[in-house]
């Protein structure tokens, strides 16, 4: 169901007449705001009179023996929400009034509960809702999507949280905050995405890269933050949530406020900071989990139909402590950490956060202004500025004690242009240009040979989305994308590494400079992407929908997998990065059927995702270093192939009573090899079942249940290692996934009347109810210690 | 509205020069000497009453690089001998070499030495002490058998940073429950008392 504003332009001509009482006239016209087109039949309420009167064929109207005084007119069209104007009528006037006809949803005026609608139309796409961003406040995204079936995430411990979608995460994840491309150094595992979910209204996940207006290079999908809409009323209003956490003693607090105008300005802040200290597992804790994380942002604008502008900002700085027995010297002390069941450090509850921590920091800043012409669409500019500042600590000796091992800044600047066009009917075009300047700085104070070079990074780009209404019944899109990346290095390579790497033959003119054991080189490289992405939408009755999208995308390589060399302490690995590779290319073919009735809602979507030229890290053998022997992983590429199922099951038993099924599974293959891809999320099944009574203060409960499968296809990457302390060979186990495991969860909440005007929610949520020790296959951390147990969260919610 | 738009232009504009501006000035980055890699561990030992010192060292100079580590061994122990051993690491990718030993000494509560011997070859006694009166292991005493014959076996020398001191047998230079995180090992082989 669509709803559309009617915004109104009041021309008036006025001619000069005596004072004549009761005898005024009143006429004018209904139009279409985007091509001109009259409206027929729209209906012209005259509220003061009581009276009714419709457009004629040309959209002409007309009221007569009106006397003079304040009218209140109401204008309305089918599905159109109705719109109130008022004149003051002092001689006989003439007025055009223009209809929104057919309106993005986007727009769409609300006051509580905002409609939301999706970003694509063909595109597998799943919309999380503020209810539930709200009720999980002191959760991070890539917790928060995983409410999204096919959507896991890929950790480094509990606070660092990657989204993983459809079995692909990091370089292969485009993340817009408020229409900004999040620029956040998100190429290795353990850097998480520097967002707070917390000034989010909705979170769309799309998988696939269907969003082309946003990115070429979303292999894996795009999800979207978007924040609240602006209500253009007279209104205050804010909401402050609190909560604790039993499993690491963590609180949160977050708050806003939101001040709008009827004259169309408004501004709205968020501040929001949550603590945490050692986090439990069932049977001991996880020394150095605790974290900090203090966020806000502030918004402000002026906004109508057809203009406005908005400047935005948000900030956000977390420390956040990393498992202190992950961090480790050799391959020998990984063997020690896998071979033993309980972390190798085991020390009581503290809120200390030591080394090995990361410090990371991000600062957006947005412009924007958009205007609307007649007959045309609505034009939208953009500017937005990104500061990533990431310090990693390590534990370190002497001087150096309190000096962080990584210091990378990493700033960007971005400008779009953005068009739709929407006066052509039933067709919707979307077109527009970005450009984008990114300088990433490697703090040479470090005294640690640099993890990411210093480089500068231009992207160009440019879109154009078709979409059509073909029928009724049938929804068609198409776009392109081009994008062009150009990526500038100085890069230090040792002598011996880069001889190694075979780089003397095939890059010799790259060096600039000698330095001691050091050569200086600038690798340059230009990448150019070209995308597409096209589907069709069939509605075949009000039940049964199918969705089918075909995309094509690519991705360049990231500084990660071109320039990494160097040892990688968690892991215990060196990793090698190659100058060689080129970027990965995706064809990705989605299939989805949905169901809709009143007592089911299913969701099923199905994928093929051939990537060629996947990049990935892959053992190579092993390197002696005078700290002993480690395995040496590269980035290499084949062809992939990855294919799954995700399902969506709702059943409405009664009022009160209503289930939910969702279960995903992925087949991911390396095809030049004929294995399993690494890291592929197992099969996942999560049921829950639902009681809500209103009459008992809107109380709601659940009761969740998961079951995660062994991964059973995973490449076998094991190898043996020499163990100097008992003079023998040992088996370094790296690839066995952990075992099967099953997990409760239990919520409940109330919203209470308080106050005049304000609602307080309680909720009560006790995860892993049973306190179960299990591992998760895609945690990073699995070799040291089990996940977290028992968490009891109590959240008290203020809306004002 | 209009001013607002103006405002947006003049951003992007400057924005631009900006960016152009700093690409003018993209000079190369300084390297990095890597501070406290530790590329250099020699341990010497002094028999006690005279003879020929017996020098192991392991010298990697690329560091995490693909380049193995060069271990020599200068001699045979003599038997039935007692070595003085002192250890030092050093990290020669800085120029003058940085001493790092110093710091292991300043910071002996989180460090210990432990030197594991195969085959019978004698028995490590550490000679020094941290704060709390457990082994830091830079002085040492090697007590080597009494044999008639040639013996080979193996040492191998690790630096642990943050150890657990108190576990069993690790004050007693026991690795086996030490814990913590291994700043450099080599096992020299083989070794020969004679």
């Amino acid at each position: 169901m669509k709803h559309c504003i009617a915004t109104i332009a009041v021309f008036i001509i006025g001619f000069s007449a005596i004072g004549q009482t009761c005898k005024l006239n009143l006429s004018g016209k209904v139009q279409d705001f985007h091509n001109g087109e009259p409206i027929v039949n729209a209906t012209i309420y005259n509220k003061t009179t009581d009276s009714y009167t419709t457009s004629d064929l040309e959209g002409n109207f007309n009221i007569n023996d009106l006397c003079k005084g304040v009218y209140q007119l109401s204008i309305s069209h089918i599905s159109c929400e109705t719109k109130v104007v008022e004149i003051d009528l002092q001689d006989d006037s003439y007025k055009v009034v223009y209809l929104e006809h057919h309106v993005e949803e986007l727009e769409t005026v609300n006051v509580e509960g905002a409609s939301v609608s999706k970003e694509t139309d063909t595109g597998q796409e799943t919309i999380i809702r503020k209810d539930y961003i709200d009720n999980n406040s002191s959760a991070s995204l890539g917790d928060v999507i995983k409410q999204v079936s096919g959507v896991s995430s890929i950790n480094t411990g509990n606070e660092i949280v990657k989204p993983v979608i459809n079995g692909l995460h990091s370089s292969r994840i485009v993340i817009l905050n408020n229409g900004v491309r999040l620029e956040n150094q998100e190429w290795g595992i353990e850097h998480a995405p520097n967002i707070d979910i917390n000034s989010a209204n909705s979170i769309s996940v799309i998988k696939g890269s269907s969003a082309l207006a946003y990115s070429s290079d979303a292999i894996g999908g795009t999800i979207i933050l978007e924040p609240k809409n602006i209500a253009i009323i007279d209104t205050l209003f804010g909401k402050t949530i609190m909560g604790y956490q039993s499993n690491g003693r963590g609180f949160n607090v977050n708050s806003s406020l939101a001040k709008n105008f009827d004259s169309g300005w408004y501004l709205n802040g968020n501040l929001g900071y949550k603590q945490n200290g050692d986090l439990k597992a069932p049977d001991y804790y996880l020394n150095n989990t605790g974290a900090k994380n203090l966020s806000g942002s502030f918004q402000s604008g002026y906004k109508s139909f057809e203009k406005g502008f908005e400047v935005y900002l948000s900030y956000i700085d977390s420390e956040l402590g990393i498992l202190s027995s992950s961090h480790i010297g050799n391959t020998a002390d990984l063997v020690n950490a896998i071979n033993s069941d309980e972390p190798l450090i085991n020390e009581p509850f503290s809120y200390t956060i030591n080394a090995p921590k990361q410090d990371v920091s991000h600062l957006l800043a947005k412009a924007k202004g958009y205007m609307r012409f007649k007959s045309f669409g609505k034009v939208t500019f953009q500017y937005d500025y990104q500061n990533n500042h990431r310090y990693e600590f390590d534990k370190r000796v002497g001087n150096d004690r309190d000096k962080a091992a990584v210091d990378l800044r990493l700033q960007t600047h971005s400008i779009k242009g953005d068009a739709k066009v929407d006066k052509l009917g039933r067709y919707l075009i979307n077109f527009g240009v970005s450009g984008r300047f990114q300088d990433n700085f490697a703090n040479p104070d470090t005294g640690v040979k640099r993890l990411i070079p210093d480089y500068t990074k231009y992207d160009l780009g440019a879109y154009f989305i078709l979409k059509a209404n073909i029928s009724e019944r049938l929804i068609g899109d198409f776009g392109v994308r081009y994008d062009l990346n150009h990526i500038d290095a100085y890069k230090y390579y040792y002598k011996s590494r880069w001889e190694e790497r075979g780089y003397d033959d095939d890059f010799s003119d790259i060096i600039i400079d000698e330095v001691g054991i050091q050569y200086l080189t600038n690798p340059v490289f230009t990448f150019n992407n070209f995308a597409i992405s096209t589907g069709l939408l069939f509605d075949i009755n009000e039940n049964h929908e199918i969705k089918f999208n075909y995309s094509l995308s690519s991705r360049p390589p990231n500084p990660s997998e071109l320039f990494s060399d160097g040892l990688h302490h968690s892991a215990a690995r060196i990793e090698l990065g190659d100058l060689r590779l080129g970027k990965e290319t995706s064809n990705r073919f989605g299939l989805s059927y949905l169901f809709n009735s009143n007592k089911f809602n299913i969701t099923l979507d199905s994928y093929f995702n051939r990537v060629n030229d996947f990049i990935f890290l892959k053992p190579i053998g092993t390197e002696e270093t005078n700290r002993g022997a480690f395995p040496v992983w590269e980035y290499t590429k084949t062809d992939a192939n990855l294919i799954g199922l995700d399902a969506n099951i709702d059943y409405y038993l009664n009022k009160a009573i209503s289930f939910n099924v969702k279960t995903s599974y992925i087949h991911g293959q390396n095809l030049d090899e004929d294995l399993p891809l690494i890291d592929m999320p197992s099969f996942r099944l999560d049921t829950a079942v639902f009681y809500s009574k209103k009459e008992w203060n809107t109380f709601n409960a659940s009761l969740n249940y998961v079951f995660v499968a062994e991964q059973n296809r995973y490449p076998d990457y094991n190898f043996e290692t020499y163990i100097p302390t008992t003079d023998s060979y040992e088996l370094v186990d790296i690839s066995t996934p952990p075992p099967a495991y099953n997990l409760f969860n239990f919520q409940a909440d109330m919203t209470f009347d308080v106050f005049k005007k304000s609602k307080l929610n309680v909720l009560a949520r006790v995860d892993n109810i049973f306190n179960t020790s299990y591992r998760e296959y895609l945690n990073r951390l699995r070799y040291f210690a089990d996940d977290t147990g028992r968490n009891i969260t109590i959240q008290l919610q203020l809306n004002y | 509205m209009k001013s607002f738009l103006k405002l947006l232009t003049l951003l992007l504009i400057t924005n631009l020069i900006v960016s152009c501006s700093n690409d003018d000035d993209n000079t190369p980055p300084p390297p990095v000497n890597e501070e406290e890699v530790i590329t250099t561990m020699t341990i010497t030992f002094m028999p006690q009453g005279g003879g020929t010192d017996v020098v192991l060292k392991t010298q990697d100079l690329d560091g995490d690089g693909p380049n193995p580590p060069v271990v020599t061994i200068s001699g045979p122990f003599a038997s039935n001998t007692t070595y003085t051993g002192s250890v030092e690491f050093l990290n020669e990718l800085e120029d003058p070499a940085e001493d790092i030993t110093e710091e292991v000494q300043a910071e002996g509560l989180e460090h210990q030495v432990f030197f594991t011997v195969t085959n019978s070859l004698g028995t490590v006694t550490y000679n020094d002490m941290d704060a709390d009166g457990n082994p830091i292991g830079l002085d040492i005493t090697f007590q080597t058998i009494d044999t008639g014959s040639a013996v080979d076996g193996d040492i191998t020398v690790t630096l642990r940073h943050e150890p657990n001191k108190d576990a069993a047998g690790v004050s007693d230079g026991d690795i086996t429950n030490a814990g913590g995180e291994t700043d450099i090992e080599e096992t020299f082989t083989p070794v020969t008392v004679e």
